[in-house]
């Protein structure tokens, strides 16, 4: 049973739980109004976050991937956040190259306090996601070249 | 090739304090080499060094931890040595190196192009620039730039980087710089082209795990993601999706440590291209940290340390 309507795209959000989880809660209890296209996982920090986590939901069907942490200097755990910038920023560039557009995957920095912020944030990406469509999926290759030549 | 002379004589000083020196031997034909495994003093005479030691060496010292261990390197495999040692996976006091100048190895992809499925091979050699191989009766020259990896073309290393002895006189590199050029190339093709690039290339992958077995860094043994269930990383199934999953795993788990020596694209049996994906990693390491993997043991890996300020990160404004 699918959930998505027509207009409605997969989007998975990483959120680290002591800043950007907050704020989306913050945001929920100032009801600002928010696309309803973005999926949250709650993990204990932006630090926690492998770069793969984003490559298997973007390969496994997902149309956008965001990560949101503390802001630099910020970070519960003093320097989590400085560790995933470097690993996500490299992920990132990563992505073009394997074919999947990079704009299909944000990193940003939302704190507790910045409803606000977290509403624009999920707005833009959401409006991002939408203008790329739906991600790349495999399989059309197969259905054109059933038989393929290998070397020995 | 005179320097081979001298490097087995320091091979055979040096062996009765080592357990092993790992080196390259005549393979199942003449066109092939084989590792070796020097053990006693007559093992030493087999030893070939030259176009056709393809073979990372350093690949086996982790698996022989705690022992006393010689190998002979090329350039590439002594970048893979320092990596190794700067990650604190080997020990250097058990670790002695054999440098020597390498001319560049051969690819055999490129041999096959221009003589077809070989077969045994009866006599090959190397003789100043060209390579010398007798197909089917028929003798056939070919010249050894046409038929070198990739890899040499720019390499800038020749020359191990980090030895304990050093046989012969070391020579100039390959090519002043690496222009990272098969990047670019892909690079240069349309999003979805890439995509369609690596769903074809990916299609003929036969998930035999060659190029994580061949690579030097990857380090994990039998705790490698790609077969662990929990977690569970990848199924067993043999789509598209799974074998460019691992792909993409093994690429982030060589960010900013891969030392490009090639050896996940030789040992693919389907001859995927997958040295490009590392290549890619490699060049954003180097714009963004300037950092370049197996060149200096005490310097930290880009993803284990950080800056405050990062000068080459955009922090995105929303």
């Amino acid at each position: 049973m699918s959930a998505l309507n027509q207009n409605e795209l997969r989007i998975i959000g990483f959120l680290c739980n002591w800043c950007s989880y907050g704020g989306a809660d913050t945001a929920g209890v100032g009801r600002f109004s928010q696309p309803t296209d973005l999926r949250i996982i709650r993990v204990p920090c932006s630090g926690r976050i492998n770069p793969l986590f984003i490559g298997r939901a973007l390969l496994n069907g997902a149309d956008g991937v965001l990560v949101s942490g503390c802001h630099p200097r910020d970070c519960h755990y003093a320097e989590g956040n400085f560790y995933a910038r470097r690993r996500l920023e490299m992920f990132q560039r990563l992505l073009s190259t394997m074919g999947i557009d990079p704009k299909r995957f944000e990193y940003t920095w939302v704190s507790a306090s910045e409803g606000q912020r977290w509403q624009t944030v999920v707005t833009k990406f959401t409006e991002q996601i939408h203008e790329l469509g739906p991600a790349p999926r495999f399989g059309a290759f197969q259905d054109q070249n059933p038989v393929v030549e290998t070397k020995c | 090739m005179t320097f081979i002379t001298e490097l087995k004589e320091q091979i055979k000083t040096a062996l009765p304090d080592l357990d092993m020196v790992i080196g390259w031997e005549r393979g199942f034909d003449p066109l092939h080499a084989t590792p070796l495994f020097m053990r006693k003093a007559q093992d030493v005479e087999r030893l070939e060094v030259g176009p056709l030691a393809v073979h990372n060496t350093a690949t086996y010292l982790t698996g022989f931890k705690g022992k006393k261990v010689g190998v002979v390197v090329k350039g590439c495999d002594s970048r893979a040595v320092i990596q190794l040692l700067q990650e604190g996976l080997i020990d250097r006091e058990n670790v002695v190196i054999f440098g020597f100048p390498c001319q560049g190895v051969v690819d055999m992809v490129k041999v096959q192009k221009y003589l077809g499925n070989t077969g045994l091979v009866r006599e090959a050699q190397i003789q100043d620039s060209s390579l010398k191989v007798k197909v089917n009766g028929e003798e056939r020259d070919l010249a050894l730039k046409d038929v070198l990896a990739d890899k040499c073309a720019r390499c800038r290393y020749p020359n191990a980087m980090l030895h304990d002895h050093f046989a012969g006189q070391p020579i100039e590199p390959h090519a002043p710089e690496d222009k990272y050029q098969d990047v670019e190339e892909l690079e240069s093709l349309s999003l979805e082209e890439r995509f369609k690039h690596w769903e074809r290339e990916m299609h003929r992958c036969i998930r035999c795990y060659a190029c994580r077995n061949a690579c030097p860094m990857c380090v994990c043994r039998d705790h490698c993601v790609a077969q662990s269930r929990q977690p569970q990383w990848l199924t067993q199934d043999d789509s598209v999706r799974e074998k460019w999953m691992f792909q993409v795993i093994h690429a982030m788990h060589l960010a900013g440590r891969c030392v490009e020596c090639g050896e996940c694209q030789r040992a693919c049996p389907m001859d995927i291209p997958i040295l490009a994906l590392k290549r890619k990693l490699n060049r954003e390491a180097r714009d963004l940290f300037n950092y370049e993997a197996g060149v200096d043991p005490n310097e930290t890996a880009p993803l284990l340390s950080f800056k405050v300020e990062e000068e080459n990160i955009n922090e995105r404004g929303w």
